[in-house]
Formats: structure tokens, C-alpha cells, sequence
């Protein structure tokens, strides 16, 4: 789980100043809740029968006022201090433009490499120049405990140097239209001489994190079924769900059997999905596609077995 | 000392011309004018409390079902728009305030009471084109019910006429407002000096202030809003040569002291109720009321601490944060008195008392993180997220709106003349309280996760937390309707409440239950403080 998962320097230092307001918080709820309900004890009707008429104390005012004051100053001056650090870039930092539109994100590194995700070497600060082609959106990354508004017309920066390996969503904070909760993306956190090998590498060079991404969603390959493990490392579920949940591609969740609508050479045509279609669907993509998502599938070869394998695996989703 | 033969009678006896609901709808006096407020009120709640059990039941599966996308980004709009402009804004002001601040201070109505019912129907009017929105024009409005521009600009739902509902409810705050502070000026009963008002007059005097000179620039702002999208003026869309963070400034500067006007008359109400079962006098009544005063001053100077993320200056999100640590000063105040009140009392346990005791431990979390969110490097990670969801319950519902109950329970059987069942409400309170710390204690956690809030679908880690609060959300809405069903029974069916079934000694318990339309048969005489319990010891 991504519980408090600290994968930055940022959330060390967002955490430090979390734990310090939530001992200060946890002890005040306390206390107080624990003298309400002595008092209504101890001075119940029944114990305590006359009231004694206190119509208050200077001193005690003078006490709740400073205490506190002084601790919410404190407060305020740790936040403020950890927050200048989130803040203020490193000056080695690479800049790396974020662009946020309906409904998604896209990078571009200061070579002019592109890429879909953001990708990050560990241990080297990565500075963020945020922007929006529309409406405002929020660039949020838990894992950093990271967050930035993008702001059209506006460039906001970030910055943060990963200190974990792995996969972290990348979240949109700002109600932004229809798709708001779809506004994902991940930063992937790899070792520098991998992120290197792809920064300087050919265009067609390998995204890096192939592994790291690839094990985070399925730890191990040979415990799935061999329909699925096909579908895993043939890269299908990134755009197709098997629990139903609407993806960039229809879900294959009781695909089986299921009735679509597919545009045939221009055409609208409702077709029953069986084995047929399923193999059609997966060697040539672009033959039917089913309406109301965009003609985007590759071709994606498979081999007689597997493509036996990942027919037998859809039809246990029914 | 008057007889019986010259005695008023009830306010709840038509005595003009007009009967039934047209005396209702014609009435300036201000008790019946609070009673509309009440029931209209209570009636957008459960609009509002319905809209929320439906999300909570989409959030219930990770993925698509139910309803749709857009549906959904109208319900939370919805949902927000009318809780906080329909039921948590004018909620205690216009039901209590109305209702009780002229007796509190001994007067027989409020300075202008045909404006007071004006006020009550500009709330309709706006109630009524908020709620128009929905079915007509483009669709409900799906921005939330902050408008950020430039989606707001953009949107093609109905968002003008949303907008527009809201500047007209704006006049009836306002209008409250000046007449509140008219009153309390004008009309306080001969002896009644301001430091001998009940504090519930204090906390309303400071709201009617924020009424008064915070909503006219929400009004300035929804204007703007409306030119800029008929006419494209260019004053928010950056594609014009706009501000997008002008709209957050101009929003925030009325929408953050709005939570002053929510919470500030909440307060009023708890410092009403715990003197009257403690049966002792108020500890510390003028810290209590500079408190109100600071509240509502320095409350209108920490508006940006709703746009830390929003890439303002460093000296900005500085002073915001600063001043926003400063406000938390004398809400924590309040409820030391509060607490330090009960100390060396005589505790008599009543519904009211035990509502008005949940309410401090609800808006003490409710306030501790708020000033998590104040701390700047805390702020960073949770902005919109699920826990900034949870806080404002914890301080809207856990406070507001848990003092409007306390408060509901202690001046019912006055204002209807009817006493409820006890135990019905204790039974009440457990699903409501249980449910309501699963719901909302369950969001802080999602949040501090890193759910987003506003999602309609949700990552997979955050499933179990959502099913959680949605299980909660089941208890509360149970216990909401035990508790209002109590209330209900007891409006038909309840024994006939005494004129002071609590022992209070405040003004509104020294007449008749319900009270007179004049509430007095003679302007009193103040000569003491507001909670003088002393004679009562014989």
C-alpha cells in the first residue's frame, strides 16, 4: 500500500512537521475530552449539588492564550521552513516541463524528449515547470507529498529528488470536467544510468522502468493464470481492465459473449464477441473497433498457444 | 403581575386577517419568520444529506457504476451548493438568530421586521433558481461549488443560473445582517448593557459584521462570473488577458469568513446551552465575547490559505500561513471557557447538553486539522485531497451543524411548546456519532493516502477506507432520521413542554412556551449579567 510511503526528500520533510502537529493534536483532543468528562462526572447533580458561581480567571486566560499562540507559532515556523525547502529548487536540478490539459499529462525533458509518464532518476533532483493548456489542474504526487496547481498562463514550479525506486501515481488535485478522476499518470523512479540510457538515447530507445513497472503490477508472472500472464507482458492492460473499471479501451471483464457495436469500414455493426472475433480483434485491431473508444490498438502478434491461452483466460471474466 | 385575562396569546395563534399558511407567508414577526427559515432549511438539508448517501454509495465500487461521470460531478457541485448556501450559512443566524435574538436582549422584534421577511424571501428565491439549474440549460453545474474559473468560463452547464441563485441569497445574508446589528444597537432592553447580553447576541453581532461586509464581493465576484460568460469581458480567462487567481482571491475573500458566519453563531449557541445545565455562570463572558469579535476581524485577513498550491508568492503563502495560525488563537480560547465552565458545576445531563458537549470534540478535530492544513509544508500534500473533505465536515457538520441540533433540542420545547422523548434523541445520538467519525475520521486517512477528492472513480488502494466512510455515512443517515423523526413525533404527539423545562435563566425562559407574540408582557429590566444563577439557590 502507498500508506505514508516516503519515496522523496519532500515527504521526509512534509512528514516531520505531520507527526509534530499530530502529537501536539492527539494530546490536546485528549486532554480536553478527558476533563469534559470528568467534570460531567464529577460535578453531577447528584455528586455536586450546589454550583459555585466562577465567573473567571485572568491568569488562566492569560495561560490558553500564550500556550497556545506559542505553539501554533511554532508551528507555523516549522511549516514555514520545510515548506522553503520543498519550494527552492536545487540549481543542478533538470527542469522538466509538465503540461496538464483534459484529461492527461505529458513531459518534456529539457532535450525535447517526450514521454507519457514521468520518468526520474533516483537520487537527483528534478525540478518541475508546471503549466495548463486550458483550466486550472493540480500536479500531485502522494508518494512525494508533492502538489502544485497548473495554472493557465502561469508557469509554477517544484521540485523534489526521488529517494526509492519504483512506480508513483501522478493525480489530478483541481476539479478540471467530466474525466477529472481519470487525470492519471505515474512517475517512474529508475536508476540514473537506465534513465541515462534512455535520455540520450535514439528516439526509438526503450522507456525506461520496464521492470520496476512491470513487477509492481504483477510481482510474478508464472503465479497467473496464462491467459493473463500473457495479457501482462504483452502490455494489453494498460488500456484494458479486467475488473470492469473503463480504461482507455473497453474492459474485458465478461467480454465474452458480450454484444458490441463496432465501426466496420465506416459502418456500425453489433456483433456477438466470441473466439473468432476475440482472435480477429487482437491480430488486426484496426478492423473493428468498438464505438465509442478511439481506433488506438497496435496489432499485437501472439502465437497460436497464446493466443488459446488468453481466449480460454476471457472467457472465466463472465 | 399581568393577569391571565390581558395575557397575548401564543405566536403560534393567527390572530390578523389572513389563516393558516398565508398568515405564515405574511408574517413579520420574527419568530414566525424563523420558523419558515427552520423548516425551509431542514427540508434543503435532507436534499443535501440525500445527494451525499448517493456518493458515498458510488464511491462503494473502484470503478464505473450507478451513475455517470457528469452526474456525478453535478451531485458534489449540488451537494455543496445547497449545504453551504442553503442550510450551514444562514442555518443558526436566520433559525435561532431570528427567532431568539430579540428575546435574548428583551426586545419585542427585530428593528426591521418587514426587511426580515424580504430576507426570507430572497433565500427562497435564491433557493429556488439553484435548484432551477439542475433541470435547465445545459445540466447541472459541474464545477464544485468553488466555480473555479476558467472551467467555470468553459463549462457548458448550467452554471450562470446556479451562480446568480447564489447572489441573490447573498441579499438575504446581507440583509440579515444589517438588520441583526440594527437590532442589537437599537433595541436592547432598558438596563441590558453590552456586556450583560447573552453571548449568543455577541456571536451573532460579529457574524452579522462578516454578513454585511464579506458577501457583497462574493456578490461582485458571481457578477463577474455572469458578464464573463455572456459577454466574455476577459476579467478571469487567461486566454483574454485574465486572472484565474484574481477569481480564487475575490472567492475566498467572502468564502473564508463565510466560515466564520457557519461557525461563529454555532459557537453562540453551545455558550447559551452549557451555562444552563451547568447551572453556573459562564467562565470567562468577556473572553468568550472578544473572542467572537477577534474571530470574525482576523478571520477575514487568512483568505489564501485556500491557495498555498496555487504558485502565489513565497511572502503571500508566509503571511497567510502566520495569520492563519494566529486565527486558531481564539477559537482555542473558547473552548477552554467552555470546558472550564463545567468545572464546579451542577451538572444536570440533558439531550442538549450532550449535543453541545459532541460538538466540542467534533470541532476540536475539526479545528486541529485545520491547522495541519495552515502548516505550509503539511498543506503541500494534503490540499485537495479527501482529508481537506474530512476537516470542513468535521467543522461544517461535526460543528455547525451538530451545535444547530444542540440547539434545536434546547430551544424546541420553547419554540413549539412541546417536550420530545429523551431517550429517543440518546438513541439517536449513537449511529450519528459512530457513523459520522467512520465517515469523516475515514476521509482524514484517505486523504493523508492521497485521494484526491472530487474523483468519481477511485484508485485501488483507497478501496477499503471508501467502503468504510460509506458504511458510516449509513449510520449517520439512520440516526439523522431517528433524530428528526423524534422530532416530529414529538411536534404531534409531544407532552406539553413547561415554560422553563431546563432551568435556564436567560431571558427567553422567563415567558410562556411557546412565547407570546410580543414575547413580553412588559419590557423587562435588566439589572444583573445573563447567566445569574444565584437568586435560583434560594
Amino acid at each position: 500500500m502507498d500508506w505514508m510511503n516516503q519515496a522523496a526528500l519532500s515527504a521526509q520533510k512534509s512528514d516531520a512537521v505531520f507527526f509534530y502537529v499530530f502529537g501536539l493534536s492527539v494530546a490536546f483532543l485528549i486532554f480536553i475530552t478527558a476533563l469534559m468528562i470528568y467534570f460531567v462526572v464529577r460535578y453531577s447533580k447528584k455528586r455536586h449539588p450546589k454550583a459555585e458561581q466562577i465567573e473567571g480567571h485572568l491568569g488562566l486566560e492569560v495561560l490558553w492564550t500564550t500556550i497556545p499562540l506559542a505553539l501554533f507559532l511554532s508551528i507555523f515556523y516549522y511549516g514555514w521552513t520545510n515548506y522553503e525547502y520543498m519550494r527552492q529548487a536545487p540549481r543542478d536540478a533538470m527542469a522538466v516541463k509538465v503540461t496538464a490539459r483534459q484529461w492527461s499529462w505529458s513531459f518534456e525533458y529539457p532535450n525535447g524528449k517526450k514521454s507519457k509518464v514521468l520518468f526520474a532518476p533516483l537520487n537527483k533532483p528534478m525540478k518541475m515547470e508546471v503549466r495548463s493548456a486550458d483550466v486550472v489542474h493540480g500536479f500531485f504526487i502522494p508518494s512525494f507529498r508533492l502538489k502544485i496547481d497548473a495554472v493557465p498562463a502561469r508557469t509554477n514550479t517544484t521540485w523534489f529528488q526521488a529517494t526509492k525506486l519504483g512506480s508513483y501515481d501522478i493525480e489530478c488535485t483541481v476539479i478540471c470536467g467530466v474525466d477529472h478522476s481519470l487525470m492519471l499518470s505515474k512517475v517512474v523512479v529508475v536508476p540514473e544510468d537506465e534513465f541515462k540510457a534512455w535520455y540520450f538515447g535514439s528516439d526509438d530507445a526503450p522507456e525506461p522502468g520496464k521492470a520496476i513497472r512491470a513487477a509492481e503490477a504483477h510481482p510474478d508472472l508464472k503465479d497467473l493464470p496464462p491467459g493473463l500472464a500473457v495479457l501482462t507482458s504483452k502490455g494489453c492492460l494498460a488500456c484494458h481492465s479486467v475488473d470492469g473499471k473503463p480504461k482507455v479501451g473497453p474492459t474485458l471483464k465478461a467480454l465474452y459473449g458480450r454484444q458490441e457495436e463496432v465501426l466496420v469500414a465506416g459502418a456500425m455493426r453489433a456483433v456477438t464477441v466470441d473466439e473468432a472475433y476475440l482472435r480477429r480483434a487482437i491480430t488486426n485491431p484496426m478492423e473493428q473497433v468498438v464505438r465509442g473508444y478511439p481506433p488506438a490498438m497496435p496489432q499485437t502478434p501472439m502465437t497460436e498457444q497464446e493466443l488459446a491461452e488468453v481466449v480460454r483466460y476471457l472467457k472465466t471474466l463472465n | 403581575m399581568t393577569t391571565h385575562a390581558t395575557a397575548q396569546p401564543s405566536y403560534l395563534v393567527d390572530t390578523g386577517s389572513r389563516k393558516g399558511l398565508m398568515a405564515w407567508l405574511t408574517s413579520t414577526d420574527h419568530k414566525r419568520v424563523g420558523v419558515l427559515y427552520l423548516y425551509s432549511m431542514i427540508s434543503f438539508f435532507f436534499v443535501g444529506v440525500g445527494i451525499g448517501f448517493l456518493m458515498r454509495l458510488v464511491q462503494l465500487t473502484p470503478f464505473q457504476h450507478l451513475i455517470t461521470a457528469r452526474t456525478y460531478n453535478a451531485l458534489f457541485t449540488v451537494h455543496g451548493v445547497i449545504m453551504i448556501f442553503l442550510f450551514v450559512i444562514p442555518g443558526l443566524p436566520a433559525v435561532f438568530g431570528n427567532f431568539f435574538l430579540p428575546i435574548l436582549i428583551g426586545a419585542k422584534d427585530v428593528a426591521f421586521p418587514r426587511l426580515n421577511l424580504a430576507s426570507w424571501y430572497f433565500f427562497m428565491i435564491g433557493a429556488i433558481l439553484a435548484v432551477l439549474s439542475l433541470f435547465t440549460g445545459g445540466g447541472a453545474p459541474d464545477t464544485g461549488w468553488s466555480f473555479y474559473a476558467p472551467f467555470s468560463l468553459k463549462t457548458g452547464t448550467n452554471v450562470s443560473l446556479a451562480v446568480f441563485g447564489a447572489f441573490i441569497l447573498g441579499f438575504s445574508s446581507m440583509l440579515t445582517g444589517i438588520n441583526f446589528i440594527t437590532t442589537i444597537h437599537r433595541l436592547r432592553a432598558p438596563g441590558m448593557k453590552w456586556f450583560r447580553m447573552p453571548l449568543m447576541c455577541w456571536a451573532l453581532y460579529s457574524t452579522s459584521w462578516i454578513q454585511l461586509l464579506a458577501t457583497p464581493i462574493l456578490a461582485i465576484t458571481l457578477v463577474l462570473v455572469i458578464l464573463e460568460r455572456f459577454f466574455g469581458i476577459g476579467i478571469f480567462d487567461p486566454a483574454k488577458g485574465g486572472d484565474p487567481l484574481l477569481y480564487q482571491h475575490l472567492f475566498w475573500i467572502y468564502s473564508h469568513p463565510a466560515v466564520y458566519i457557519m461557525i461563529l453563531p454555532a459557537m453562540g449557541a453551545i455558550t447559551e446551552i452549557i451555562p444552563t445545565f451547568a447551572k453556573r455562570t459562564i467562565f470567562g463572558y468577556k473572553a468568550i465575547a472578544f473572542s467572537s469579535m477577534a474571530i470574525a476581524g482576523v478571520g477575514s485577513l487568512v483568505w489564501a490559505h485556500h491557495m498555498f498550491t496555487s504558485g502565489m508568492s513565497s511572502l503571500a503563502t508566509l503571511l497567510f500561513s502566520l495569520l492563519t495560525m494566529i486565527v486558531a488563537v481564539p477559537s482555542a480560547i473558547k473552548v477552554f471557557n467552555w470546558v472550564s465552565t463545567l468545572y464546579k458545576g451542577s451538572i444536570d445531563f440533558q439531550p442538549p447538553l450532550l449535543f453541545a458537549l459532541t460538538f466540542i470534540f467534533l470541532f476540536a478535530i475539526g479545528g486541529l486539522t485545520g491547522v495541519m492544513q495552515g502548516a505550509l509544508a503539511i498543506n503541500v500534500h494534503i490540499h485537495d485531497t479527501y482529508f481537506i473533505v474530512g476537516h470542513f465536515h468535521y467543522v461544517m457538520f461535526g460543528g455547525t451543524g451538530f451545535a444547530f441540533f444542540a440547539a434545536l433540542l434546547y430551544w424546541f420545547p420553547k419554540m413549539s411548546g412541546k417536550m420530545y422523548s429523551k431517550k429517543a434523541i440518546y438513541a439517536s445520538w449513537f449511529p450519528m456519532f459512530i457513523g459520522f467519525n467512520m465517515l469523516y475520521f475515514g476521509m482524514l486517512i484517505l486523504g493523508m493516502m492521497g485521494m484526491p477528492r472530487r474523483y468519481y472513480v477511485h484508485l485501488p488502494q483507497y478501496h477499503t477506507m471508501h467502503v468504510v466512510a460509506t458504511v458510516g455515512s449509513w449510520f449517520l443517515v439512520l440516526g439523522l432520521l431517528a433524530f428528526f423523526g423524534t422530532l416530529i413525533y414529538a411536534l404531534f404527539k409531544g407532552s406539553k413542554a413547561e415554560d422553563n423545562p431546563w432551568g435556564g435563566v436567560t431571558l427567553e425562559w422567563t415567558i410562556p412556551s411557546p412565547p407570546p407574540q410580543e414575547n413580553f408582557e412588559a419590557i423587562p429590566t435588566i439589572t444583573h449579567g445573563p447567566y445569574h444563577f444565584e437568586q435560583e439557590s434560594k
